[in-house]
């Protein structure tokens, strides 16, 4: 596939002629790159250049050059659509955002209202990292893919690697008191109580987003449930802090995550001591035995300081290259018919496809654990000398789930 | 049940503790000047931040004190260069001054350390579980952090009621303007409170850096409480703040410990009001609302005794 | 109202200010029409809207700020509330198909605002000064949180979204083209702009005055200061929820953001940089904090600590905002001494600019050094590119901002004695106070 791809890249430009070459293609990356989430976003920015002149060297896509250009959205849905207007004003046609479901809802929104009312100018809007079911379900859109698995089918995956540990007896649930931690408890209930009918749900908490400063007493609570497993969905602070109030009580359990492995994350599970304790389930880790990809681990590793948290978006980009090759243009609604229903072999080994129905894209998905490594891991986390281990691959069939989806076509 | 409320008494106590120490610089402040420092969060972070700069270089103990000393100054000279010129102007121009300073400090900070949390680890010596009740541990530290706000909290007690100073910031809380017109207000005094109150808040930084995460954020996730905490006491109140922090570091935990909600006493909502704003109200439990619970007290304090529980001075 | 108020307002102006006066309305009105002729792309239609949006925004919260001197941290409360019930609305006549065009669905917001205001108003404005800003910064909190909690109505953090276009046709605009709407905003930015200027000259905007300066006063000729900021206060929940309202259309889609406190201290911002002392003040900063707000983070990575920096230069050295600033200058171009003043601003603007230009070269190369260390060292702010590992440049920022600052103090002390010359003549001729 990759040898086709690159002949293709290379074989291009002789027929795109020198005026063609210098236009670029350029992909408007919208998030938070300044205040609370700029931390995150700016590794998802860093990400994207990289693959970005990864893509270039090897000509472009269909003989352009590709551009990435950051627009800051201050995570704020209605900035996201200034930011998504200012980029088309500036001859932007792709789209590509990640941070914040309610960002993501607004845009797959104003993309598909600006579609419909300026036919032949459209936008596509690659989603790389909000999880949010609705997006893929019922509010679907023609013109929104997304690479990240939703979070029930990450719940699919994680149940079905639980249902298999006979360990697991009591199970607390804490997320953050928005849609996405909405959901994940409410799958995790049903999908727990369809696969393993005896596992006892203890607690089940809600606290609010990004704003408690020490988890001490939801620590207490987890403790006096006498459960065994935590599941949650809480990601940077509250995940950071939930472990930090955890260690300082002497609370031991297995902690099942998202969000693990995000800025600070292994950080803090390395100070709590949990070795091997907290679990992670996403599209892939570092240290699997797949030469391509640790490659690019080191690649990127050598240029950045961080990890490759995004697998997501290698495949976004070089799905996106394949798709305008095997539509031959750039032009975004062939892009999309080219990119419905394609299969692709991942980033981390192993077939994905991009479902027709809905445009959820679906793959093997990895439970993972941090903690001491051995030489089957290369690779550590944050410098604290821990990394990921894999614990159990979850085949792309077994990820599948329906969907709710009625797609309006063009 | 007793387990869950003698730690959740203990947690909320510690939790209390801590909003204390950073109220009592902002309500020293405000007795003094008659400012409500917005950026008085901002010190609190930038003394975590120095204390971690500071005790990578000389380590933990050096940067209890240095950290402080140095926000302090800061603070002295935004009294001294920025806060008096905007004097001239008014309750809202001083008010508005800080305002702005809360937003560069918070960039600044973002510039230099970045914008992840740092890694500002527990000091060695006090890295070890002081006791442990119920299964559950307390880290020594946590019993540190309670320790040196009590005895913050006597320390200025003693200041305010025996030296001269105190006797000025005394008078100040009843009559403001009559301790300036008796020639007190000497800048040098203003100068002094402002950086006295902004270390203080510095203090908190360093010592609970290591506790809750360092990061560019940490101001803005305490800042609105502190005035709950402030404005609850009383403006310019120091027992106030301390009964207002205990209360609100109380009612927050102990409101976290509770499931109960509508649904849970009278039982689920007939099924034709499932999809409407009131199923929300219904479900919604007493531990999702805990962090809003100081606002419910701030409005209603600030409606019922506008003086706050303990304070003199009508806001 | 009372006889007292009546005199107390000011006599009627003549024929020829009456003139100029009325023309100036209908020059606004010309400008608005004519406006996207000029700039006619997406984004600057986006731009304008946003900022007819800003303006009447901004002018409500002056209500409170300017002319009554309340305070208010929690103003999004009343934006965001009217953009909901908006969003609802929006919704509710498109599935019922009723035969409301969308033009007076700001109406709707207005009236949303006004009853929030109303229900809210009565506690939190028994006093002014710090007990009113903490009140209704307890109340913006509450209503914030409270928005994330009743997902029903508020839609969670991803909020509610509406189609705008499915509304009853009016001429055959469906206001899907971004065009349709800046006409629509602009239409309601005039209707709002002159029905707050109204407002400002009747009695209850002379009693708003009246209460801000001199509360025992008002009371002392038969008034109750609270119902007068009362109803202040339900006057600009009114505009705010029409401000609301347009944002929710712009946009189609409501949520959580329009509460919270970002957006009442943005109106803050814009109020106060534009100047609280004036009518036109809170225009001005809409229009200057949009355009921040908008462009600065193109051309710098950092536009916060601008922005903040920004903020703290106005409040030290222009309390009266860029409004102030620029009509402290009436007296002396009525007296004719304006001209005084033109050289030595001239000699001053040199050596302030090369101190401004220093301390932003010497920024952003620290920025470069400290969030960016491993980039490559050219790089480009405010459209300049420069090579941040270059002694030449680090030199050059040093002497611009250290040679600037000690010139620039020197030439503001000559500014300051014209200043006193110019205004001296013009005291003697009577104009200046």
């Amino acid at each position: 596939m990759r040898k086709l791809m690159m002949a293709a890249a290379m074989a291009l430009p002789m027929f795109g002629g020198a005026a063609m070459a210098q236009e670029t293609l350029k992909i408007g990356y919208i998030d938070p790159l300044s205040g609370g989430g700029a931390s995150v976003g700016e590794v998802g920015l860093k990400t994207f250049q990289f693959l970005a002149e990864e893509v270039n060297a090897k000509g472009g896509i269909q003989g352009k050059k590709v551009e990435i250009v950051p627009l800051d959205n201050k995570t704020n849905p209605q900035e996201s659509l200034i930011q998504a207007q200012k980029a088309i004003d500036a001859g932007v046609r792709f789209l590509t955002q990640g941070n914040g479901s309610s960002v993501a809802g607004a845009l797959s929104d104003f993309v598909t209202k600006y579609n419909e009312r300026n036919p032949g100018k459209e936008v596509l809007y690659f989603n790389y990292a909000a999880v949010d079911p609705v997006l893929t379900n019922a509010k679907c859109s023609f013109w929104h893919f997304r690479w990240d698995a939703n979070s029930d089918i990450k719940m699919e995956a994680l149940t079905n690697y639980m249902k298999t540990v006979p360990a697991i007896k009591n199970v607390y649930l804490i997320n953050q008191d928005y849609s996405f931690g909405e959901s994940v408890r409410t799958t995790a209930k049903a999908m727990l109580a369809a696969k393993r009918p005896d596992i006892k749900i203890v607690g089940d908490e809600l606290h609010p987003l990004l704003k408690i400063t020490d988890f001490a007493p939801y620590i207490a609570k987890i403790k006096a449930s006498g459960a065994d497993t935590v599941v949650t969905g809480n990601w940077g602070q509250d995940f950071a802090l939930l472990l930090k109030a955890s260690a300082d009580a002497g609370l031991k359990v297995n902690w099942y995550t998202y969000y693990a492995g995000g800025t600070g994350g292994p950080t803090a599970i390395k100070q709590a001591n949990l070795n091997h304790q907290v679990f992670q389930v996403g599209e892939g880790i570092p240290n699997l035995d797949h030469p391509s990809s640790q490659e690019f681990e080191k690649a990127i590793r050598a240029k950045y300081d961080f990890s490759l948290f995004y697998p997501r978006a290698v495949n976004e980009m070089r799905m996106l290259a394949a798709a305008a090759d095997k539509a031959k243009s750039i032009d975004p609604v062939k892009v999309a018919q080219a990119l419905e229903g394609m299969e692709f072999e991942v980033f981390d080994g192993g077939k994905g496809v991009m479902r027709k129905d809905d445009h959820q894209f679906f793959q093997p998905i990895y439970i993972s654990s941090l903690g001491e490594r051995t030489e089957k891991e290369p690779f550590d986390e944050e410098k604290t000398g821990w990394g990921w281990k894999l614990v159990a691959k979850i085949d792309t069939p077994a990820t599948e789930l329906p969907t709710t989806c009625k797609m309006d076509r063009p | 049940m007793l387990e869950l409320i003698v730690i959740s008494t203990l947690n909320g106590v510690l939790f209390g503790m801590l909003l204390f120490l950073m109220a009592s610089g902002l309500t020293v402040i405000f007795s003094m000047l008659g400012v409500l420092n917005f950026a008085h969060a901002s010190f609190y972070m930038l003394g975590a931040f120095f204390g971690f700069q500071i005790s990578r270089w000389l380590g933990f103990w050096p940067a209890l004190l240095i950290a402080p000393l140095l926000a302090g100054a800061i603070g002295a000279g935004v009294e001294r260069y920025g806060l008096r010129r905007v004097h001239r102007n008014g309750h809202v121009a001083e008010l508005l001054f800080t305002f702005g300073l809360a937003f560069v400090i918070e960039e600044v900070v973002q510039i230099i350390w970045g914008k992840s949390p740092v890694d500002f680890r527990v000091p060695a010596l006090l890295d070890f579980p002081a006791f442990t009740i119920f299964s559950t541990n307390y880290p020594a530290y946590k019993m540190f952090m309670l320790l040196v706000s009590i005895a913050i909290f006597i320390g200025l007690l003693i200041v305010l009621k025996k030296t001269r100073i105190g006797l000025i910031v005394q008078a100040a809380l009843t009559h403001p303007h009559m301790v300036g017109h008796l020639g007190h207000n000497v800048g040098r005094i203003f100068m002094l409170v402002f950086g006295v109150g902004t270390a203080l808040a510095a203090v908190a930084g360093v010592i609970a850096g290591p506790a809750l995460v360092t990061q560019s954020n940490m101001a803005g996730l305490l800042g609105p409480i502190l005035f709950v905490v402030v404005v609850v006491g009383g403006l310019g109140s120091l027992p106030g703040a301390f009964v207002a922090s205990l209360l609100i570091g109380l009612v927050q935990t102990f409101a976290v410990s509770m499931n109960g909600s509508l649904s849970g006493a009278f039982g689920p909502l007939s099924p034709a009001y499932a999809s409407t704003w009131l199923a929300d109200i219904w479900g919604v439990t007493v531990a999702q609302i805990a962090p809003i619970m100081p606002y419910v007290l701030l409005v209603l304090i600030l409606i019922l005794r506008p003086m706050g529980l303990l304070g003199t001075r009508d806001t | 109202m009372s006889e007292i108020t009546v005199s107390a307002a000011p006599p009627l102006p003549a024929a020829a200010e009456k003139f100029k006066f009325y023309g100036l309305w209908l020059a606004a009105a010309i400008v608005l029409l004519l406006l996207p002729r000029i700039f006619g792309s997406g984004g600057s239609l986006t731009t304008f809207s946003l900022i007819g949006i800003s303006i009447i925004f901004s002018l409500s919260y002056n209500i409170l700020l300017g002319q009554t001197g309340m305070l208010s941290f929690g103003h999004a409360v009343y934006y965001g509330l009217g953009g909901f019930l908006v969003i609802h609305a929006i919704n509710i006549l498109s599935a019922n198909k009723l035969p409301i065009p969308l033009p007076v669905v700001p109406l709707i917001g207005g009236l949303t605002g006004l009853a929030f205001a109303a229900l809210l108003g009565w506690v939190s404005t028994q006093r002014s000064g710090t007990a009113f800003a903490m009140i209704s910064l307890g109340v913006a909190e509450l209503i914030a949180s409270s928005a994330l909690i009743l997902r029903t109505f508020f839609g969670g953090e991803a909020g509610i979204s509406a189609n705008r276009t499915k509304l009853l046709k009016l001429f055959g605009w469906n206001f899907g083209p971004q065009i349709q709407i800046y006409y629509l905003v602009a239409a309601w930015t005039l209707i709002a702009v002159i029905a707050m200027y109204a407002l400002t000259r009747t009695p209850l905007g002379r009693m708003c005055n009246a209460v801000r300066d001199n509360p025992e006063r008002v009371q002392f000729v038969g008034y109750n200061p609270h119902v007068v900021r009362y109803l202040a206060f339900c006057f600009s929940g009114f505009f705010a929820g029409i401000a609301g309202a347009l944002a929710a259309i712009n946009f189609e889609i409501a949520n959580s953001a329009y509460l919270g406190a970002v957006q009442s201290g943005t109106v803050l911002f814009a109020t106060y940089i534009g100047g609280i002392g004036f009518f036109i003040g809170p225009i001005v900063g809409a229009i200057f904090v949009t355009f921040l707000s908008l462009g600065l983070s193109d051309l710098t990575q950092v536009w916060q600590l601008y922005f903040g920096l920004i903020f703290i230069a106005v409040v030290l050295f222009a309390p009266g905002g860029i409004t102030g600033l620029l009509m402290m200058h009436r007296p002396l171009l009525k007296a004719g001494t304006l001209s005084r003043m033109l050289p030595s601003y001239a000699i001053a603007l040199l050596p302030t600019l090369a101190m401004i230009a220093g301390g932003i070269l010497s920024l952003e190369t620290i920025v470069h050094y400290t969030v960016n260390p491993g980039d490559d060292s050219h790089i480009k702010a405010f459209g300049v590119s420069f090579d941040a590992a270059s002694p030449y440049i680090w030199a050059m920022a040093a002497i611009l901002l250290i040679g600037g600052y000690l010139v620039a103090r020197k030439t503001w002390t000559w500014v300051g004695h014209a200043w006193d010359d110019a205004t001296s003549v013009a005291r003697e001729k009577g104009i200046a106070p």
